[in-house]
């Protein structure tokens, strides 16, 4: 099935306390090698019909209003999976 | 008076809340997320809770939730809504107050009996306290960092619309130890910790007298009492 992916992330100014914790547990487990760990969605949307221009602008929409708090997050993608 | 109090998918503090508003002397009316109906209620509490399971974002799903569509027009035309914890999740997402509600700084969920002082005492919610009284209720979060842009936080502070600030210690890492928020019109309220949880003796946090005896929380609910005796 056509899918649109979306991807939303916690704005990079704002402390994000699960990467911090994970990146922590990294460190404990000895991942030297990686230093920062941020955590975002995936929302996979399924469309009914051929993805279009259309149903690309109206996930895009949803991304920003629905999908994502402007304050708190950036939409980061939008694209159809292939 | 009467009171509605909105039960959404995973709400659990909507009973207590009645209670509270009860214990003020108003009638509490159980509302349901799933209508169009907010039964001429003269006032709203968005209770605390999970809604959704918090999926999406804490308060996202409620927010889109069909009775918002008519709280968010009534409270627009000045009906006045609390927001408590979730509630309060709720109000943000639904635009109704600036800002937003992320994980604790910590990382961990906080329960614990919290001074906040009320830094504005003309809001609907919050006439029944003095100026910059402190008072103690429980707080219970995992989602309660309050932020917000420099410019947003700007306005609050200039426009006195922090309703709440944290004493003694930050539980969650809330810019400018923001506890709640009023709008400028005085009629919506959000507040991460609980009034609800410290509205009768026995029940509520310890105090210096006696434990488990404060009630600090009931001001709230009577002060919407005297603000709507008073318009």
């Amino acid at each position: 099935m056509p899918t649109i992916v979306v991807e939303v992330m916690p704005k990079a100014e704002l402390l994000d306390p699960a990467g911090k914790a994970v990146a922590g547990a990294l460190a404990r487990l000895g991942h030297t090698s990686f230093t920062n760990v941020r955590i975002g969605k995936r929302f996979e949307l399924t469309v009914e019909g051929p993805v279009t221009d259309a149903t690309l602008a109206e996930a895009q929409k949803i991304a920003e209003e629905i999908l994502s708090n402007q304050v708190i997050e950036d939409v980061t993608a939008v694209f159809e999976a292939k | 008076m009467r009171i509605g109090v909105i039960t959404f998918p995973g709400s659990l503090d909507d009973r207590d809340a009645s209670r509270a508003i009860s214990l003020a002397g108003a009638e509490p009316v159980a509302l349901w997320h799933g209508e169009h109906d907010l039964h001429n209620v003269d006032a709203i509490v968005l209770p605390g809770g999970f809604s959704y399971g918090d999926y999406l974002r804490c308060g996202a799903i409620a927010s889109h939730s069909p009775i918002m569509a008519e709280v968010i027009d009534a409270a627009n035309k000045g009906l006045p809504v609390l927001g408590i914890c979730n509630g309060f999740q709720m109000l943000v997402e639904a635009h109704l107050l600036p800002g937003g509600l992320i994980r604790n700084d910590h990382g961990k969920f906080v329960r614990r009996d919290q001074v906040i002082r009320v830094e504005n005492n003309t809001s609907a919610w919050t006439t029944d306290f003095a100026a910059g009284e402190e008072i103690v209720i429980p707080l219970k979060n995992g989602e309660g960092g309050y932020i917000a842009s420099d410019e947003t936080l700007k306005q609050l502070e200039g426009d006195g619309l922090v309703a709440f600030r944290y004493m003694g210690v930050n539980p969650n890492g809330s810019m400018n130890d923001i506890a709640g928020l009023t709008n400028a019109r005085g009629n919506v309220v959000g507040l991460m910790p609980h009034p609800e949880h410290a509205v009768e003796p026995g029940f509520g946090p310890d105090t210096a007298t006696r434990m488990q005896s404060g009630t600090d929380g009931l001001a709230i609910f009577q002060s919407i009492l005297s603000a709507t005796v008073l318009s």
